[in-house]
């Protein structure tokens, strides 16, 4: 089997996130960067997957600028065969992701394509799921477990009720959740020999797809402030508060 | 042209999410329809009908719908897309999982996640977990828009009479099973939905000291939530994990105990209506979003904080 895994580079889950003055985003220059965390546990799982002999190769894929490759090279730190990066510039969004995907995942013909179930910076949680509608694949989304089968996955989904268990053909997409696994850290000597693993850099315009966006971002802001609350003496003074004047209780 | 609006339900009662996409999708077009997929779901459509916002129920019934399998459900809505400006949901695993598929039949770039209503092709929505607020215009012929339903109100659920049409179903997917759904079941109100959320951190010490917050959590019919800390370190199962990388919380109480207030943490619950720190160091940063702050060694207040709430004969459920 060969699974395809598709990271992004977003800000790391601990800066600090700021809004730029003037509104038209929020500040990423010299701003810690990192690969979005569950799509950390979408290599984990194929990583796992090609130990357990049951996948032979895994490609990780990346859509973004120059210093995307970075998630390309850590994901061929924990054990990727081969990497792609897909060059483009400015705001790409989900709809145009999927679309290069989609010809990325005609040419490769993987049996799966993993991915984190959402991107950390826009908070969409779209592209595995468009992917799959363009494929015209099943799709697993939220996965916090795999079993890989036969020809099929039976995977547990994490659903607001609580879980839920479906069986997908393969060729199949599946979206993971933190709880999938606990992501590896890369060895050094790893780190060194992923160095030395092929990365394809394919233009984005070279596809043929249309990345311009369709959704225009008028104004990003700061959400609004919470006032600034008290500090109470003791228990007792903290329950008046909630009861008389909070009245949360 | 209308709006048509995706109901989630479990083929004998809507969901209650729906309900709060129903507000917010009358907001963007009044002239709002519901698209009901099931099987043997007859009550969930007269239900439905009799929600004043809905003008139109179409109802599609057969046994492929028993279950809800994206797949099937996306080829329903395309067929229906065509006589509809706007295709909505709530944006819930149900919605999240949906209407990307259907989004991408119908090359239209979704609106995921929306807060607010500016105008029918305007919304509000968090990025970064919400740390920022993007005013977005969708520029699509036909939108797909998902609902944060603590967002909006649940809308009314009587005094309509919508017309309920049967209509057909679409292309069934013969490669996506369903086997099996686990619901947890708990005494406890689920941590998303929950009125009271009091959650623990690094402070707690250990799993066993999770007790403290359970019975506190008792007393005031609280879900239970914690750090990514406090999961990391084990004490407690991480679909407790509230903040950027686990659940999005808005409740009226937040109750933060050994927490310092990391940033991912602060980005699953500032947005609670009222917030409260037990901490013993003053210094820490979740003093600086809590309303209520009380510098205080977690062992000694939260014993002292549950004597006071058995004082109180009047807690709400």
């Amino acid at each position: 089997m060969k699974i395809l895994v598709a990271v992004k580079r977003v800000i790391d889950y601990n800066v600090q996130v700021r809004v730029k003055d003037d509104n038209s985003g929020v500040v990423t220059e010299n701003v810690k960067m990192s690969t979005n965390p569950p799509d950390d546990n979408a290599i984990e799982e194929a990583v796992k997957i090609k130990e357990s002999g049951k996948a032979k190769e895994i490609v990780a894929i990346t859509v973004g600028d120059e210093k995307a490759q970075e998630t390309v090279r850590k994901a061929l730190a924990v054990g990727a065969d081969r990497g792609i990066h897909v060059k483009v510039e400015g705001v790409i969004e989900p709809l145009a992701v999927s679309k290069i995907l989609q010809k990325i995942v005609d040419k490769e013909k993987p049996d799966l394509v993993f991915m984190g179930k959402q991107a950390i910076d826009d908070d969409c949680n779209q592209t595995g799921q468009m992917l799959a509608a363009l494929l015209n694949w099943p799709q697993a989304t939220f996965a916090s477990k795999i079993e890989v089968k036969d020809k099929t996955l039976e995977v547990t989904r994490e659903v607001d009720e609580g879980l839920e268990t479906i069986e997908v053909n393969v060729p199949a997409i599946v979206t993971c959740d933190l709880r999938l696994n606990e992501p590896r850290y890369a060895s050094l000597p790893n780190i060194m020999k992923a160095k030395k693993k092929p990365i394809e850099q394919i233009n984005a315009s070279d596809l043929g797809i249309d990345t311009k966006p369709r959704i225009e971002q008028i104004k990003v802001e700061e959400p609004p402030k919470r006032k600034a609350g008290i500090k109470v003496a003791n228990v007792e003074e903290l329950v008046q508060k909630l009861k008389n004047e909070a009245k949360v209780i | 042209m209308s709006s048509l609006l995706i109901a989630e339900h479990n083929n004998t009662e809507v969901k209650p999410f729906t309900l709060n996409a129903i507000t917010a999708a009358s907001q963007i077009d009044p002239d709002l329809h519901v698209l009901i997929i099931g099987h043997e779901s007859d009550a969930v459509a007269k239900s439905i009908s009799e929600i004043p916002n809905v003008k139109k129920v179409i109802h599609v019934d057969n046994e492929i719908y028993k279950n809800y399998i994206a797949e099937n459900f996306t080829t329903v809505v395309t067929k229906h897309a065509e006589n509809y400006s706007h295709i909505i949901c709530s944006a819930n695993t149900f919605g999240k999982n949906l209407m990307p598929r259907i989004a991408a039949l119908l090359d239209t770039s979704q609106v995921s996640d929306i807060i607010k209503v500016i105008s029918p092709d305007t919304f509000l929505r968090p990025i970064y977990a919400g740390n920022a607020f993007a005013t977005v215009k969708s520029n699509d012929a036909k939108k797909c828009i998902t609902i944060r339903p603590t967002s909006f109100e649940p809308a009314e659920t009587s005094g309509g009479s919508a017309e309920i049409i049967k209509a057909d179903g679409g292309e069934q997917s013969n490669h996506t099973k369903f086997i099996k759904k686990e619901e947890i079941k708990s005494d406890r109100p689920e941590l998303g939905t929950a009125r009271i959320v009091i959650s623990g951190g690094r402070g707690m010490q250990s799993g066993e000291n999770f007790k403290l917050i359970q019975e506190v959590a008792d007393k005031l019919n609280a879900a239970i939530g914690a750090s990514r800390a406090a999961v990391d370190a084990g004490y407690i199962t991480n679909d407790h994990q509230v903040g950027q990388t686990g659940k999005v919380v808005v409740p009226d109480l937040y109750i933060a105990v050994g927490i310092s207030g990391a940033i991912q943490h602060l980005a699953g619950m500032k947005e609670s209506k009222i917030i409260v720190a037990i901490n013993k160091d003053g210094e820490a940063p979740i003093f600086s979003v809590a309303d209520y702050g009380l510098e205080a060694d977690l062992f000694d207040a939260l014993p002292k904080f549950l004597a006071e709430l058995n004082k109180l004969n009047t807690i709400q459920k």
